[in-house]
């Protein structure tokens, strides 16, 4: 009932985002394996295209919408090289979590 | 038909108005890119293994062209002044030539350090060079864009095209491990980077620099909460760029598993792209807002300083000294952006331009000392290298007494300029904790030094140098060393035209006319 009085405006979006970002941030920080870790930075990255749309709605500019798609090419980009590099690990060690990568420390 | 179809859809559709692209003004980044694509084609024909390494020539050809491109560029500059083209996306001004030089010159010296890289390691092939010249490319978008999209493309084409090169050593497990964990990182960075410019681009209602400026110039806001985090999170994204404390954690693995040469790119190349989007941003666009980011900008500074400093010292690995001196310097760096004067940027640029001889040419020595496997970095692995070979010990006694800022040397100057910088902002213990730093980051390389001139500084009286093979220096890694000598000893004798190029290489902000 009181969900449905709330008229849900611009903010309820910003939020969310909000919160979709800083489950991607927590979740790459706590989760330990590799693909895991890539699938949050995309959630981060999408988080943001939310609240890029939001505000182009709110600003009733269409730039901020263009912006996703800018974003959403880097976003494939980034797909490309980070499963390669992914992938060339696991290869060579399946199963590996990042806590198996600590060669280099000091 | 088709086109029938085509103009009846049209009818009722007003054009869509398209901006002028001025190819000039983007000359440097397309013969980067046109350089890295010739490159890759050539290369796929061409056998991959010759004995002159052509690859390297022509990287080094390309960024000799980007200079080139830059200089009608900076003539027009001069006289008419800084402008903007592609609908102000690309701003053409001194400071992005100045940096687009830089970057280019990191490119050609980390290009003939790889050459004999690449030989020795069994790896050759076009592709680190393509890579180096599209991250150099991106490098060269962040220094010149007029526009937050437009400089996230730029991050994100350097960064992307650096992490595949932190893997280039495919057999070597550190260089994967360096690769993934700069990935994971770098693209974290990036995302928060992306979120600021969200948030600012809804607080201003644009992501264009210049409008963003205007927009802060004429109006107050009444809730500045929104704009405040976006300076937080497009900091976090430039810290990390630019590995500041306390985004730095990446940085001594990184540097310490990506082979030698590509390490070189990375703490010339990749970092003045960095400093450039951070002094576009920051001081050129968020200047009237500087009360607000300059205490931040304080604290990152200090803390870089301070801990790049003392953690080189305690290390072992010479990378990883490299790499939290690098740290040191991002903080020496970030006092002149702290300054948000036009002596503050000059200073900025100045040691960007100094440093990138000096630290391209201490991982030219360290790439070649690292022999067969890259892996002889231990202090160890540097004693009594006086008594073995004279010269190389030299060379590298110059670019580490340099980091130091000897006198005589570019990197005096540079901290001279920057620490003055700061006391011209009336930034005192700013300056301070700069010059103890400085002092405490001299003794991390005099050690270095030390163990090359001493040998055994443990006491052992046995030849350290016994039993190991002389090392072989390829003529390419000779000539980048040689240049980067030369411009380290040079700059610091004659440091007065850089100087004034670095002065006349504010940047601008400009609207495009059309």
């Amino acid at each position: 009932m009181i969900l449905a009085a709330t008229p849900i405006s611009a903010s309820w979006y910003l939020g969310l985002s909000a919160l979709l970002f800083t489950v991607g941030a927590v979740g790459l920080l706590v989760r330990r394996n590799p693909l895991v870790m890539f699938m949050c930075v995309e959630l981060m990255l999408n988080a943001v295209n939310l609240t890029f749309v939001t505000f182009a709605r709110e600003l009733d500019d269409v730039g901020g919408q263009v912006v996703v798609f800018f974003v959403l090419v880097v976003a494939a980009a980034e797909v490309v090289i980070g499963l390669g590099i992914i992938v060339g690990i696991l290869r060579r060690r399946p199963g590996a979590t990042a806590d198996d990568l600590s060669l280099l420390k000091g | 038909m088709t086109l029938g179809l085509l103009a009846q859809a049209g009818d009722g559709v007003a054009p869509i108005d398209t901006p002028g692209v001025a190819w000039s003004a983007l000359s440097p980044i397309l013969v980067l890119i046109g350089g890295a694509i010739v490159l890759l084609v050539v290369g796929a024909l061409a056998p991959r293994r010759s004995r002159i390494g052509w690859h390297a020539m022509l990287t080094v050809a390309v960024a000799g062209g980007t200079i080139a491109a830059v200089v009608p560029l900076w003539d027009r500059v001069h006289d008419d002044g800084p402008y903007s083209a592609v609908a102000s996306a690309v701003g053409v001004d001194g400071f992005s030539l100045f940096v687009t030089v830089v970057i280019a010159v990191a490119v050609a010296i980390a290009a003939l350090l790889t050459d004999g890289y690449l030989r020795r390691e069994g790896l050759e092939g076009p592709e680190p060079y393509v890579l180096m010249l599209l991250s150099a490319a991106g490098a060269v978008m962040m220094a010149s864009a007029n526009d937050l999209i437009v400089m996230f493309l730029g991050l994100e084409i350097m960064s992307i095209a650096v992490y595949v090169l932190a893997g280039l050593h495919l057999r070597r497990r550190r260089s994967g491990e360096a690769a993934v964990k700069y990935f994971v990182l770098g693209s974290f960075s990036s995302a928060f980077f992306l979120y600021g410019v969200a948030l600012v681009y809804g607080a201003t209602g644009s992501t264009n620099l210049v409008r963003i400026a205007r927009f802060l110039a004429a109006n107050t806001l009444a809730d500045q909460g929104l704009l405040i985090a976006g300076f937080a999170l497009l900091l976090v994204g430039f810290g990390f760029k630019v590995a500041a404390v306390p985004f730095h954690s990446w940085t001594p693995d990184v540097y310490q598993g990506s082979p030698s040469p590509i390490v070189a790119f990375m703490a010339s190349g990749v970092k003045a792209g960095g400093f450039a989007g951070l002094l576009r941003v920051f001081v050129a666009t968020f200047g009237t807002y500087r009360l607000d980011w300059q205490p931040v900008v304080y604290g990152i500074a200090v803390l870089s300083l301070v801990v790049g400093a003392v953690l080189a010292v305690v290390q072992t690995d010479v990378k990883r000294m490299l790499a939290y001196s690098s740290i040191n310097h991002a903080g020496f760096i970030l006092i002149g952006v702290q300054a948000a004067t036009d002596e503050g940027v000059t200073a900025a640029l100045f040691y960007l331009a100094a440093y990138t001889f000096m630290v391209a040419g201490a991982f030219g020595v360290v790439t070649v000392v690292g022999r067969r496997g890259d892996g002889h970095h231990h202090l160890d692995d540097y004693q009594g290298l006086a008594r073995r070979q004279p010269l190389l010990a030299l060379v590298f006694a110059i670019f580490l007494l340099a980091q130091a800022g000897v006198p005589l040397t570019s990197g005096f100057l540079a901290k001279f300029y920057v620490v003055e910088a700061a006391i011209e902002a009336r930034s005192f213990w700013l300056a301070l904790v700069a010059m103890v730093s400085a002092v405490v980051s001299a003794f991390l390389y005099l050690r270095i030094v030390l163990v090359m001139y001493a040998g055994a500084g443990d006491g052992a009286d046995t030849d350290p140098a016994a039993g190991r093979p002389r090392l072989a220096v390829p003529a390419a890694a000779a000539i980048a060393l040689v240049v980067a000598v030369a411009a380290t000893i040079g700059i610091g004798l004659v440091p007065d035209p850089l100087t004034r190029t670095a002065r006349d290489a504010t940047p601008e902000l400009v609207a495009a006319s059309d």
